[in-house]
């Protein structure tokens, strides 16, 4: 089960072009999510393609985190939530009682809106997830720790301090901490929870570019208060709006002429 | 048009007068005054308790003690100031104490872990656990002592002797695991409640953050969440430990004795205890005049194990915070 619920990133490559078209990474079909007896999220359908970066966005309470966690399934966490619908990454229903939610979580990163690293140093912050998944050589570590902070543009800036606690660098580097604690254990998909949100301009800009470097090699899923934000990095834009959504499509055109009259008042921010 | 004037919406500067603004009370706030000398009296009321008592116990005490008083192993009459000792009392309070924390913090803080991390908090199962806990913590003392004869001593111990087929009784009788195991259950709740309030401190994104990477909730718990309540666990058991070392209900029938003339070798073994001998010293006695000094002294060196008990734990502590903040 676990070796197929996800296509391989080998085998994806092979056949990739093809395949892409094909059968969307992730497919939501007919969402509905409960919060005890309140209905969250509204019969939600949403092909995402792989290696694009898809921006929900929509005003609070709107549903498009809820929709982000229900992607590696960090809904199971509260209690009486409650999900409709049929939900596949790579084909395969994740919520098929047979799925391995540790091999999804995996499959599927997730970077928080708070950054959160591990109160360890910043060595240990990214070891954390190799050795849950069995890395275990000194080398191995040292070179994947490496890789994973050079791919996060951080590499530069703590490798002389990798064994000082994580909790010392400012809000920017460790919410770019755990983007590479994330990226790491090589996830297919990164879900993105407003990752920026908590940080300054300048720190936001450099989590933009990452995520634009990132799209290379993985498919995000980006949640964003900031309608500017979405508009520089994503390709493909769903816009939610109290559980429902209102409108999926490029970016560009989401942005500037929109289907739908709701979205072109909140993109142009006439309410919201 | 070139002269510079401030733009309208700028405030106007300040033009009152310094007669009009002042900030000197207009009068003596006398309920202000009032309650600050309250609460400042019943503070030093409280200080004042606390330096009397252990003045009192110093004074009188300190000359008592020696070395010898601390390393003998006194005959049976132990009235007698200048050949008694509490080497024994000592070792069997240290003993018991130690016994005790070393049961009380697994159960305690797999309680407090199955309440915070895997109960559901709104199930009547997890009110009723919590219920028992606080009820455990108001339960008399002499109760646990009752309780663990009955249970431990006459229930667990008598099968335990009937199972391994031994002729006497080795552990249906007052020993030292079962007074030992009577505290655990009495410090339970401390331990219990420190650990679950530490537990709910850790932010709960790092438990997510956690579960994100394809940590097991286990993992999770092993790795990240008890480290970091570390501290916070160790408070409970100093608590417990203080708790428990001046105690003396619940070990009058499951375990101390009144003369032993050995120290304990065993678990089985029965033991004497400080707390217990300031109790026999102070209504045993033959001639009290003669034998106040070392009831004074004995009450000196409970006061001072207990303090060193504490130390020990808050030096531990500190070292695991330091490295928690150092590195983790």
């Amino acid at each position: 089960m676990a070796e197929t619920l996800i296509p391989k990133p080998a085998t994806s490559a092979a056949s990739g072009a093809a395949a892409k078209t094909a059968t969307p990474l992730i497919d939501i079909d007919k969402v509905s999510l409960y919060y005890g007896a309140s209905k969250a999220l509204k019969s939600i359908s949403l092909k995402l393609e792989e290696k694009v970066v898809t921006a929900f966005i929509g005003p609070s309470g709107c549903g498009k985190s809820t929709l982000l966690r229900c992607l590696n399934r960090m809904n199971d966490l509260i209690d009486n939530v409650r999900i409709e619908g049929s939900m596949r990454i790579g084909g395969h229903n994740i919520y098929d009682p047979n799925v391995d939610v540790i091999e999804l979580r995996k499959r599927v990163g997730m970077v928080f809106q708070k950054s959160n690293p591990f109160p360890k140093s910043i060595y240990e912050n990214v070891a954390y997830g190799l050795r849950l998944h069995g890395v275990k050589s000194k080398a191995d570590l040292d070179a994947r720790i490496e890789e994973s902070l050079t791919a996060s543009a951080l590499w530069d800036e703590v490798k002389d301090r990798l064994h000082s606690s994580a909790l010392g660098l400012s809000g920017g580097q460790q919410q770019r901490l755990c983007i590479a604690r994330a990226i790491a254990i090589k996830p297919e998909i990164l879900l993105m929870d407003e990752p920026a949100s908590a940080l300054d301009p300048i720190a936001t800009s450099r989590v933009e570019d990452l995520i634009l470097d990132l799209k290379k090699e993985f498919t995000i899923v980006i949640v964003t208060h900031n309608m500017q934000q979405a508009a520089r990095i994503s390709d493909q834009t769903a816009f939610f709006y109290i559980g429902e959504l209102v409108e999926y499509g490029a970016t560009q055109k989401i942005f500037t002429n929109p289907a739908q009259k709701r979205t072109e008042d909140y993109v142009s921010g006439r309410f919201g | 048009m070139n002269t510079l004037t401030p733009p309208e919406y700028l405030p106007e500067p300040p033009s009152s007068s310094p007669t009009t603004r002042h900030f000197r009370a207009e009068k003596f706030d006398f309920w202000s005054f009032f309650f600050s000398g309250l609460t400042g009296l019943a503070t030093l009321f409280i200080i004042g308790i606390l330096v009397t008592i252990l003045l009192n116990i110093i004074v009188n005490g300190w000359s008592a003690i020696s070395w010898h008083f601390v390393s003998t192993i006194p005959k049976k009459d132990f009235f007698d100031a200048n050949t008694t000792g509490v080497l024994p009392m000592i070792v069997g309070t240290s003993f018991r104490v130690i016994v005790m924390t070393i049961f009380v913090i697994p159960v305690g803080v797999i309680t407090a872990i199955y309440l915070t991390e895997y109960a559901a908090n709104t199930s009547n199962v997890t009110r009723i656990i919590r219920a028992a806990v606080n009820n455990l913590a108001g339960v008399p003392s002499i109760v646990f002592g009752l309780f663990g004869l009955g249970f431990f001593i006459n229930f667990v111990g008598k099968h335990m002797d009937a199972l391994l087929h031994n002729p006497t009784a080795v552990w249906g009788q007052p020993a030292l695991i079962w007074a030992s195991l009577t505290l655990a259950v009495m410090t339970l709740p401390v331990v219990i409640v420190a650990t679950e309030e530490s537990l709910k401190a850790i932010p709960p994104g790092l438990r997510e953050a956690s579960l994100a990477l394809g940590a097991t909730k286990l993992e999770t718990i092993l790795k990240i969440v008890l480290p970091q309540a570390l501290p916070g666990i160790m408070t409970g058991g100093i608590l417990a430990v203080s708790r428990a070392a001046g105690e003396v209900a619940p070990i009058l029938f499951t375990g101390v004795a009144y003369y032993m003339a050995s120290l304990p070798q065993h678990l089985s073994d029965q033991f004497m205890d400080l707390g217990y001998h300031v109790f026999v010293l102070s209504t045993q006695s033959p001639n009290i005049e003669q034998t106040r000094p070392i009831l004074y002294a004995t009450v000196l060196v409970l006061l001072i194990l207990t303090f060193a008990l504490n130390i020990v734990a808050i030096l531990i502590r500190a070292r695991v915070r330091k490295k928690l903040r150092a590195l983790g």
